[in-house]
């Protein structure tokens, strides 16, 4: 009897394990064998350094310099919100975070919509200075992609940089401060030493994001530059060099493993609160001149910065804006809904055509089950990974796909399941278990420390009061991490509302996703193409921050502990 | 009587709304160690924050050496701070504790060094110096905690809670050795603690905080015989209480409903005949009888009778449903009924005002 | 608890949802059709075909182009389908040479204009074509009293710097098409040293389509600052379809000098080894049948290859054709590309 339980409990933790090596080491294990075929010519290449030294070089150039960025706009504002109390502060933090969890295709039109040639900023200068051209020429250069990158990547930095900071024990720096350290000394020699830990896991973290760019280089930083990432994509749909984009693939899985297995060196390393819990002792309402200056300033930088963008996207899709025509009829420019009303009405009747709404209905259905697979195997991976020992390598190993092509994970997926006759006839599965794969490293690193913080004798306490490790799982872990919990499910829902990549190569054509369906509006000309896709891109927006304002609203919430 | 060197008066402090220090006046002498004692939640740290410059009085005056200090930010007071939890930084070693405060205000190296060797031999900790912290037991913490805030010769030295995490024998070992270190210190000191034994030990005098207000201030001996009010009585120790009315007679007399009980006059009060009030006593030595005496006698019944290695606790029931405890010194059967008798000089009368 | 469970039947049952969609096209016979992202047609010609065949068509859409070819050739020991669609003449050789396609001589080839049929083998058959052209900003020029130009070489004279908007080939089909253009008005000698001189007048590169004409084009949706862009010569009537208030004419038309624009064809082909070869056959008649033809333009903004198909009144009223378009021996295509989009590169992103 006993026995059996004990069989059952081990089958279970294998479920994660078979998942990801029938969802993650097949596929890519398929396209690595297929790429090894003429690997060899490939590596005897005259050009072969060039072409594999130019994109790593820049990739590694690009993130490095967006994450010191990052730090440099992180710093402040993890220390405005873990320092004081002031009005709004809910929507401060909310607008920081909302970026990280918004699609590429949303932040590249939104950035277009404000900084491009023809956005509000240009127009604004055109209008006021009466200019032929726009002034502001920032699409495709490094510029964008590093401003691209560290609105992403801000609240990764803010999150987990804050989090250990409201947990530092304000004491240490009162007792430093009797001691006589002034601020500088305080902040150089207690407060930096004490965030170490995390600032360099957020680092990496961070690093690690811009090193696998992909969306934001494709879209914004244009012809010029090319990641490695991006190299995949265009050595696989475009020369048709499979062997070459192996080879790339494999440089970036080892170097986002050796990141991800020195990010887990940290033993403190902080793990990703949601929101940051940001109650505590050290807050206070800004009182001297300098504090309420610095603050505003900040704030000021904030709105501009992070929320500004989302703005103009929003207004893009409200207004119209058309260059000088023979219209029929009268011409209605400004304020219209015009863009949204269309989208309710299938105008084509092509066979593919999808009314929008019923690819945000999609989207949600897909994001429901990935939150489902990923949050079920993400509760199995990380409670396995707190009840083995020597769990570094495996949590390196996990945040793996993290860093892998989502072209070549396509690629894979298709080549490997679409011959099954079981995906033949459902092939909708495959998107939310692509996805559940890109979720799953995030979801397992929210539970992980959840699980790793229930204390060891609660355990023992239950086990002694006869339950079985499953009663123990069931009755005490679950119900202690029901909030990191959430928060890991609304993670996976929001990623996979956004998955472009892999996605792309794997919807049904009956069933595309947002996302995908912004896609389709854009490549065609026409107004109200572009404005159906910049509605859209509002919608899922939207969406997204819905789920953010859900996953606060759950999260601070009281938990009994 | 001489001069204050520290002098608060009328701090007043509000914690979210509710008034936590109504106006504090206290002293504290040169060469003085002045124990703050209170029940946890009285705001005796905050005052201590307050004097360090960590909080800000919303009302009150702060005077060292009869200057107002302030307007003087924390770090320039040149105050010594404990904490409770010792707040000793962890990624530091123990010399490097020590060594921040005089690093701070720009101390030569060589007497930066001599200094380290000099507070680790006060607290007895020679060969520690490249320990880390974290690898320390609570006691060492605590010696470290205290060689840190007394390395940079501060002018005030404030100790909050010291002994509070450590278990009760290492509190009691560490208790005397504070003692004797902060004698030869000479360095005007206040401490603060919730336990009346550490504060009799170790203060030169003591000062009562509750309610907001400083209740009172005197000698140990002072606090410890005559409280002011029944509160401090019940915090002091007078742990057996039992209502009663006060009898017009000489020597003074209660009555109560297990008996007659006299007392001794206390000189500071006013007595007024036929008041109603409480009578305390500690749980002293237990006198009994059998029935023989008739003064200060009442019957009960044992209901328990604890051992408590240097004697026992017996508890007893009395007419009235209420139990009193008092210091024995042998076993007694549980259920027997018994007679005791209480010496007038053990009693105290506290009028109920309505 | 009551209420997770409930959350969690929830979950389950839209999941329940998600995969039972799929399960109402069991039908007795089936016809997959690989293709990439792009494919698009009306609704009816498919319903009509499977009604008449008894047969349910499925399509399989795998990425763009390129990826959706590099998947059949990497599954072409067990293929995805029974029908390939979508390789254009720029990867028509890879196809072939990775004998991908099984050979099949349609009747319905007789409607179709040699030209087009460029395997004479019959493995991949034409199905439509497609000009990319530079589109230009009517408005602009008129208001300004500019002659657009012509040709290629006019786009060298100083008054058109900085107007032009081109697509970076590595990443955009039709960045690919207009230096192919290039190479077939000026050769693999010539065609860097006119790049080096777009160059030098200040022409525009962008990485794809969507930003070039979205965002650098002026008659587009708003007030970009190139007048030119490299797009397609079916633009133009899509900007009156698509007009977010009806227009009386384009606002854009294209420059169909000679060797101005590049025509690409797409192609159609059985997939080698298919179990369906006859309905593969029947749907590839269907496909170059009138009704398909005529249905193509307005799905795929492309034009029929069909002689006897009729274009929609906005294509006939909007679109000018090319007379004589650029093309290159698709072998030739092949081989070089990559050096040419590589030489391109270190010309023109230096």
């Amino acid at each position: 009897m006993k026995n059996s339980r004990r069989q059952v409990f081990y089958i279970v933790g294998l479920v994660p394990i078979l998942f990801l090596l029938a969802f993650y080491v097949l596929p890519l294990g398929v396209v690595f064998e297929k790429a090894v075929q003429g690997v060899q010519q490939t590596l005897q290449r005259a050009d072969l350094l060039s072409k594999i030294g130019k994109p790593l070089g820049f990739t590694i150039y690009q993130a490095i310099l967006s994450t010191l960025l990052t730090v440099l706009v992180g710093f402040p504002i993890a220390y405005v919100f873990t320092h004081f109390d002031f009005k709004g502060k809910k929507f401060f933090n909310m607008a920081v975070t909302l970026p990280f969890i918004l699609p590429t295709v949303v932040v590249a039109a939104a950035f277009n919509s404000l900084l491009g040639s023809h956005g509000w900023l240009n127009l604004l200068l055109m209008n006021i200075f009466n200019l032929q051209n726009p002034p502001i020429q920032w699409m495709n250069t490094l510029g964008i992609i590093l401003l691209a990158h560290v609105f992403y990547n801000t609240s990764v930095f803010v999150r987990m940089v804050g989090a250990a900071w409201a947990q530092l024990e304000v004491q240490q720096e009162q007792a430093a401060r009797i001691l006589g350290a002034n601020a500088w000394q305080r902040f150089r020699r207690i407060t930096l030493p004490l965030l170490k830990p995390s600032i360099i896991s957020a680092l990496l973290m961070v690093f690690l994001f811009d090193f696998t760019s992909f969306g934001v280089i494709l879209l914004l930083g244009g012809p010029a530059f090319s990641t490695l990432e991006v190299e995949i994509y265009l050595q696989t749909t475009q020369m048709l060099d499979l062997p070459m984009a192996g080879i790339l693939s494999m440089i970036q899985l080892v170097i986002t493993f050796c990141i991800a297995a020195l990010t887990l060196r940290e033993k403190k390393a902080g793990s990703i609160a949601f929101l940051p819990d940001i109650k505590n002792e050290r807050l206070q309402k800004p009182r001297t001149h300098t504090q309420k200056v610095f603050l505003a300033v900040l704030l000021v930088f904030v709105i501009l910065f992070f929320v500004l963008p989302e703005v103009s996207l929003l207004l893009r899709s409200l207004v119209r804006l058309e260059a000088d025509r023979t219209q029929i009829g009268q011409i209605s420019t400004g304020f219209t809904l015009d863009f949204y009303k269309e989208l309710f009405q299938n105008t084509r009747r092509s066979l593919f055509y999808v009314p929008p709404i019923q690819a945000l209905k999609n989207s949600v259905l897909y994001a429901l089950a990935t939150t489902l697979i990923a949050g079920v195997l993400g509760v199995i991976s990380a409670y396995g990974l707190t009840r083995v020992r020597r769990t570094g390598l495996l949590r390196a190993l996990v945040n793996l796909p993290l860093g892998t092509s989502s072209v070549t994970l396509g690629l894979g997926f298709l080549l490997t399941f679409t011959r099954l006759s079981f995906f033949q006839d459902f092939p909708q599965v495959l998107v939310p278990i692509a996805h559940s794969l890109i979720a799953l490293p995030v979801v397992i690193s929210t539970l992980y420390p959840a699980f790793s913080a229930i204390p060891s004798n609660m355990h023992a306490a239950a086990g002694v009061l006869g339950a079985s490790p499953i009663n123990v799982l069931i009755k005490i872990d679950l119900p202690l991490i029901r909030r990191p919990m959430l928060v890991g499910a609304l993670y996976a829902f929001i990623l996979s509302l956004g998955e472009f990549g892999a996605t792309s190569f794997l919807t049904r054509p009956a069933f595309p996703t947002l996302p995908v369906a912004i896609y389709r509006y854009l490549s065609l000309p026409g107004a109200m193409n572009y404005g159906q896709a910049m509605a859209m891109a509002c919608i899922l927006m939207l969406v997204c921050a819905f789920s953010m304002f859900i996953m606060d609203k759950f999260s601070s919430q009281d938990v009994v502990s | 009587m001489k001069k204050a060197i520290l002098s608060l008066q009328h701090i007043t402090k509000d914690y979210e709304g509710t008034p936590l220090l109504c106006g504090i006046d206290l002293d504290v002498h040169a060469d003085e160690t002045l124990c703050l004692l209170g029940p946890s939640g009285s705001g005796k740290s905050t005052l201590l924050r307050i004097i360090a410059g960590l909080e800000q009085a919303d009302d009150g005056t702060i005077l060292w050496a009869g200057k107002d200090i302030q307007g003087i930010s924390v770090e320039k007071r040149n105050f010594g701070l404990m904490f409770q939890d010792y707040a000793l930084f962890p990624h530091m070693n123990v010399a490097e504790n020590i060594a921040f405060g005089p690093r701070m205000k720009g101390w030569q190296r060589d007497s930066i060094q001599a200094r380290i060797d000099e507070t680790l031999k006060i607290v007895h900790l020679e060969d520690f110096a490249e320990r880390r912290v974290v690898d320390l037991s609570g006691g060492e913490k605590q010696r470290v905690a205290l060689a840190r805030a007394i390395a940079p010769n501060p002018d005030l030295l404030m100790l909050d809670e010291p002994l509070g995490a450590l278990d009760k024998a290492l509190r009691d070992e560490l208790g005397q050795e504070l003692r004797a270190i902060l004698k030869e210190l000479h360095i005007p000191t206040i401490y603060v603690t919730h336990d009346q034994e550490e504060a009799f030990t170790i203060g030169d005098s003591v000062a009562v905080l509750n309610f907001g207000e400083i209740l009172q201030r005197g000698t140990p001996e002072e606090i410890y015989n005559h409280p002011d009010s029944l509160w401090l009585a019940g915090f002091i120790g007078f742990t057996n209480q039992i209502q009663g009315r006060l009898e017009d007679a000489q020597p003074l007399a209660v009555s109560t409903a297990i008996g007659r009980f006299q007392l001794f006059a206390n000189p500071d009060q006013m007595k007024t005949a036929g008041e109603e009030g409480v009578l305390v006593f500690k749980p002293v030595q237990v006198r009994i009888h059998q029935g023989s005496e008739e003064i200060n006698s009442f019957k009960a019944t044992i209901k328990d009778s604890q051992f408590r290695g240097d004697g026992y606790r017996l508890v007893v029931k009395l007419a009235n449903g209420n139990f009193f405890y008092f210091r024995d010194e042998q076993k007694r059967e549980s259920g027997a009924p018994i007679h005791i008798a209480i010496s007038p000089q053990d009693l105290l009368w506290y009028p109920t005002h309505e | 608890m009551k209420r997770n469970s409930i959350t969690i039947s929830t979950i389950l049952a839209l999941l329940a949802v998600v995969i039972l969609n799929g399960c109402q096209q069991e039908e007795p016979r089936t016809l997959t059709v690989v293709t990439h992202d792009s494919f698009a047609i009306g609704e009816d010609v498919i319903r009509q075909f499977e009604q008449e065949n008894d047969v349910t068509v499925n399509f399989v859409l795998s990425g763009d182009t390129g990826s959706a070819l590099n998947k059949v050739i990497l599954t072409k020991d067990a293929p995805l389908g029974d029908v390939f669609y979508g390789v254009d003449n720029t990867f028509l050789s890879r196809a072939l040479d990775e004998d991908i396609f099984e050979s099949y001589q349609s009747p319905m080839l007789a409607d179709i204009s040699e030209e087009f049929i460029l395997d004479e083998e019959y493995r991949a058959l034409p199905v439509d074509y497609g000009d990319v052209c530079i589109n230009y900003d009517k408005a602009y020029f008129n208001a300004r009293d500019i002659a657009v130009p012509q040709n290629l070489d006019d786009l060298l004279d100083p008054t058109y710097a900085g107007m032009l908007v081109v697509e970076n080939p590595a990443v955009s089909s039709p960045g690919l098409a207009f230096l192919l253009a290039t190479i077939a008005q000026y050769g693999e000698e010539g065609y860097l040293d006119y790049w080096q001189q777009l160059y030098e007048n200040d022409v525009v590169v962008v990485n794809d389509w969507e930003t070039a004409y979205y965002s650098n084009f002026s008659a587009s949706s708003g007030l970009g600052p190139q007048p030119m862009v490299v797009s397609y010569a079916t633009s133009p009537a899509a900007e009156v379809i698509f007009a977010s208030e009806p227009l009386q004419e384009s606002p854009t038309a294209s420059i169909i000098g000679t060797n101005a624009c590049f025509r690409q064809v797409e192609f159609v082909g059985i997939l080698e080894g298919t179990p369906n070869r006859d309905l593969a056959q029947k749907f590839i008649d269907y496909m170059l049948s009138v009704p398909f033809q005529q249905d193509i333009p307005m799905n795929m903004f492309v034009l029929p290859v069909n002689v006897n198909a009729q274009l929609p009144a906005e294509f006939e009223a909007y679109i000018q054709i090319p007379d004589a378009p650029a093309t290159l021996p698709f072998e030739q295509i092949a081989a070089s590309r990559e050096a040419w989009i590589q030489a391109w590169q270190e010309t023109v992103l230096q």
